[in-house]
């Protein structure tokens, strides 16, 4: 008999990730956004300095997922508290991870902010166009023709007009640093995701100031196609176009 | 340490500063924004964070991720403020971290008015945000009592790991009298073992208030009114003068308290045996003490800047053993001692009508709000 070896490990779950089971509904890409953030944070040796803030949404839970120092926010909060940490352990990579409804709506006015500032945080924003949460109500980000639990007549645009376009607004504000909106759709889309994660933590990493990376997601629960598009369309998000916004100079000297 | 002659809210802030305060975050609020600009000159200088924060929401966020990494930190504002902070203050609370607010109280409701007012006595003692708890609530009556209670928040809010609010109002953060500052502290550099450092050679730490496992929540809550109760028990603070043998005590805190100082002193003159009980910790509210006093009392007159908040604490602790009087003022007036005492006076030559006429102490006698 041939002497077995044991065989090289060629793919493990990234330290830091915890093992913990997965809560998410099938198909939601959330898990996949959490596994390319703890790749990253990985990759970059990060892990012992990191500390993220939970929003108040589906992914609250994301401190049973990461393994390191997580708090938790009220929605929409976390830019704030996000701020409170760095500014008195501004030697930390502080980043929040916020869904829509937190983000764009409860907590608009904390997000600009954070961004206004030039705030030394990272934002890692989970669009999926819908309050997943509280089973698929409609808010200033959805699209004017969804139809949703609050909107069943769906074209009601002097309820909820065009949706906001988050990277878009934020881009236009001097203080942001890096601001992008990727796809996880598919393993391109996941990989140029990944790239942003990095270079948003590399950002931070260099205290060169605000950075947010935006994901087109999914709610494969309570969301529609008419959302951010099919999935297996060559355009995922119509209403939401991919791309850098805002990529300030500093951002193309780091490596 | 020599006497320095500064303005209250002036105090206030370099009181905290000195307490080894690491972050300060505030969004100006009429009469409390000296202290935000005190903070602005004075934190900087010496290397520690100040921030001015776009909203009261946002700054009392911001408290509560600075009080996560284990940090001294505190904010400041008014009771409209307050109210945009309540959803923060109980994040604070339930998630086990310790802060510092300083609430200079004005005159409500609605936008009210800038003018001195006590009309935060209910949001602060019972209900700073939803679910079952209370800040430890420390209501200063002097500038100095504003600095001794500045800093020891900062050890309770710690010893307890919640919140500490400390309540002034316009009067106390105005005016300026000489006091005496405790000696400056640096910044703790130990961070206590709950704190959010990054998981260095050690297990992740988690701060969260969110148990969605009946029993936990149940536990947790358990836990929270067990702590509340310690503190119920060992954090009752008050001021009792001339209480021994009074036939009237007058409950009153704050710039109220400190009126009705000048009537006690004035009514003894006049050989009327009057007493004070000033309740310095709001919350615990000193209701042991005042229900003995009670026994002793024939008349209690409670005196407010507000429309009668104490007025329920003190019936609960008196119960039927005194009649219950109250003096208010809401507009951003303070009482005077003069008007103290004309009260004071028809409730003494009352007080032997009532009493000689057999009435039982529990009639109530219906006394407004004092119309000038």
């Amino acid at each position: 008999m041939p002497k077995l070896s044991t065989p090289p490990v060629t793919y493990q779950p990234p330290d830091s990730i915890g093992d913990f089971p997965i809560h998410y509904c099938p198909s939601c890409a959330q898990s996949v956004i959490h596994k390319l953030i703890a790749e990253v944070i990985d990759e970059l040796g990060i892990r012992e300095c990191s500390i993220a803030i939970t929003p108040a949404a589906c992914a609250v839970y994301l401190y049973n997922y990461f393994n390191f120092d997580v708090a938790e926010s009220a929605q929409g909060r976390a830019p704030a508290i996000a701020t409170g940490l760095k500014r008195v352990q501004p030697n930390k990579i502080v980043f929040t991870y916020q869904s829509d409804g937190d983000l764009a709506a409860s907590g608009l006015a904390q997000t600009v902010w954070a961004a206004t500032r030039g705030e030394n945080i990272t934002i890692f924003f989970i669009n999926n166009a819908i309050y997943e949460f509280t089973n698929g109500h409609r808010h200033s980000i959805n699209a004017s023709t969804q139809f949703r639990t609050a909107s069943s007549n769906g074209h009601e645009t002097y309820q909820a007009a065009t949706p906001i376009g988050i990277a878009e607004l934020l881009a236009g504000l001097p203080g942001a640093t890096y601001v992008v909106r990727r796809a996880v759709h598919n393993s391109c889309a996941v990989q140029e995701a990944k790239k942003a994660i990095y270079t948003a933590l590399q950002v931070q990493r260099a205290a060169a100031g605000f950075s947010l990376v935006e994901f087109m997601s999914s709610c494969s629960t309570n969301g529609t196609s008419a959302q951010c598009g099919s999935l297996n369309q060559p355009k995922p998000a119509p209403f939401y176009p991919l791309g850098d916004y805002k990529v300030a100079d500093i951002v193309k000297n780091l490596n | 340490m020599a006497k320095e002659l500064l303005k209250g809210n002036v105090a206030i802030a370099e009181a905290a500063i000195r307490s080894g305060l690491n972050a300060y975050f505030g969004y100006p609020t009429t009469p409390e924004t000296e202290i935000l600009a005190y903070m602005a000159q004075r934190m900087p200088q010496l290397g520690r964070v100040f921030l001015q924060a776009e909203s009261a929401i946002a700054a009392i966020n911001m408290v509560y991720g600075a009080a996560c990494s284990g940090v001294r930190t505190m904010t400041s504002s008014s009771g409209l403020g307050i109210s945009l902070m309540q959803e923060g203050l109980v994040y604070i609370v339930c998630s086990e971290v310790p802060a510092v607010v300083i609430d200079s109280m004005r005159g409500w409701p609605g936008l009210g008015s800038i003018y001195p007012s006590q009309a935060d006595y209910n949001q602060l003692t019972k209900s700073a945000g939803h679910g079952d708890f209370h800040s430890i609530v420390l209501a200063p009556s002097s500038i100095q009592e504003a600095v001794d209670l500045t800093v020891l928040a900062f050890d309770l809010a710690e010893k307890y790991r919640t919140l500490v609010i400390v309540t002034a109002d316009s009067i106390i953060g105005q005016l300026m009298e000489p006091v005496e500052l405790p000696p400056l502290k640096k910044p703790e550099s130990a961070v206590p073992e709950w704190a959010l450092t990054g998981a260095t050679n050690r297990p992740k730490k988690i701060l969260s208030s969110l148990y969605l496992d009946p029993t936990a929540l149940e536990n947790i809550n358990r836990h929270m009114q067990d702590k509340q109760q310690r503190i119920k028990a060992d954090e009752v603070r008050y001021e009792a003068i001339q209480t021994a043998d009074a036939d009237i005590l007058i409950v009153a805190f704050g710039a109220a308290g400190r009126v009705a100082k000048t009537t006690v002193r004035e009514a003894r003159r006049y050989g009327i045996r009057v007493g004070l009980l000033r309740p310095i910790s709001l919350f615990p509210f000193p209701t042991l003490p005042l229900r003995e006093l009670a026994l002793r009392a024939h008349a209690i007159m409670v005196v407010e800047m507000n429309a009668g908040q104490m007025v329920e604490d003190v019936r609960l602790a008196v119960g039927n053993r005194a009649l219950i009087h109250f003096h208010g003022s809401t507009g951003g007036l303070a009482p005077l001692p003069d008007e103290l005492l004309e009260r004071i006076a028809a409730l003494h030559t009352n007080l032997h009508e009532i009493l000689s006429a057999g009435v039982s102490k529990t009639t109530s006698i219906p006394l407004p709000i004092a119309r000038r």
